[in-house]
């Protein structure tokens, strides 16, 4: 189960108001390759992987994830609390104030409401975790996108930093957890190419429960 | 409401399923409490019985993480146990 802990995992306060960067920043809140999709993807994907090393890290990554969701609602938050109706109308943020206020809603930064259908489990570990490696990249170009967006609000970019590098380390850990994945699945073909006999199957179940 | 029966008892006789299912009791008691705390945030008696459970919580966690192994990733170990039991959604409470 999960417990709250009532601290960010990276320091955040941002002092300077900026609506506008909140626009696009939200995609990172509720966009396709944001952080609230990116730990569905991992925290469903756990439950039937074959081995502990990547059910470990799709469970650890899938917190961490909930985390830099938190960092990056503060974010939004901190960038649009106390914004004046002109700075709403200045950001162009007439359609978002209308349906959500100054709420921090789970959007992509052209709008789109966050989707399921982004979220990938397909119940076959090499594409689980090859697609987990594509969504660290793409979360990881999406968050330097931001960073040339945010050029004139150090306070910012100093955190999108810290999640862009948090992105490589997690696409990091996925390739290791892969690779294991990959000779766990290449030890078992040879087990099977040295057993000819109808008890084989049995046998491999056995192996598969014991990794 | 909850019995306001809350004792430091002996646990080491408890095996691995009876601690955790004490510990599950104690985790549901204090979510609940807080939930009600939360909006009667004056409320005396809650406040104790919070404080009460929330205390044999931590102990009973400890214990249980020295006995069984980590429950989460901010216990320290000497050698790396975390991915060596089942996870709960293979029954690794049982």
């Amino acid at each position: 189960m999960w417990n709250y802990s009532k601290m960010l995992q990276y320091p955040i306060n941002i002092k300077e108001k900026n609506p506008k960067l909140a626009r696009w920043i939200i995609s990172q809140y509720g966009g396709p390759d944001g952080e609230i999709n990116a730990s569905l993807n991992y925290l469903s994907q756990r439950f039937a992987m074959p081995d502990q090393r990547s059910k470990a890290v799709l469970n650890d990554i899938g917190t961490e994830e909930l985390s830099h969701l938190e960092m990056v609602g503060t974010i939004v938050h901190q960038l649009t609390r106390d914004a004046t109706m002109e700075e709403i109308n200045n950001a162009g943020l007439q359609a978002y104030y209308t349906d959500h206020g100054i709420d921090v809603y789970p959007q992509s930064a052209g709008g789109l409401p966050q989707t399921s259908i982004s979220v990938s489990a397909k119940g076959d570990p090499i594409a689980n975790l090859q697609n987990d490696m594509a969504a660290e990249q793409k979360a990881r170009a999406t968050y330097e996108k931001l960073i040339d967006l945010s050029k004139d609000d150090k306070e910012v970019m100093d955190v999108l930093r810290y999640l862009r590098a948090r992105e490589v380390v997690h696409f990091q850990r996925f390739g290791e957890a892969l690779r294991n994945v990959q000779d766990l699945l290449m030890e078992k073909r040879c087990y099977s190419m040295s057993n000819t006999s109808s008890t084989n199957n049995s046998n491999l179940m056995q192996q598969t429960s014991n990794n | 409401m909850y019995y306001n029966c809350v004792t430091s008892r002996d646990n080491s006789n408890m095996n691995k399923a009876e601690l955790m299912n004490q510990l599950q009791s104690y985790a549901f008691a204090i979510n609940d409490l807080i939930l009600y705390l939360d909006t009667h945030p004056n409320d005396e008696t809650a406040l104790e019985l919070h404080n009460n459970y929330a205390n044999e919580y931590r102990k009973m966690y400890e214990e249980y993480e020295r006995r069984f192994g980590p429950l989460s990733i901010y216990c320290p170990c000497n050698s790396f146990r975390w991915i060596a039991s089942p996870w709960p959604w293979e029954g690794g409470n049982a």
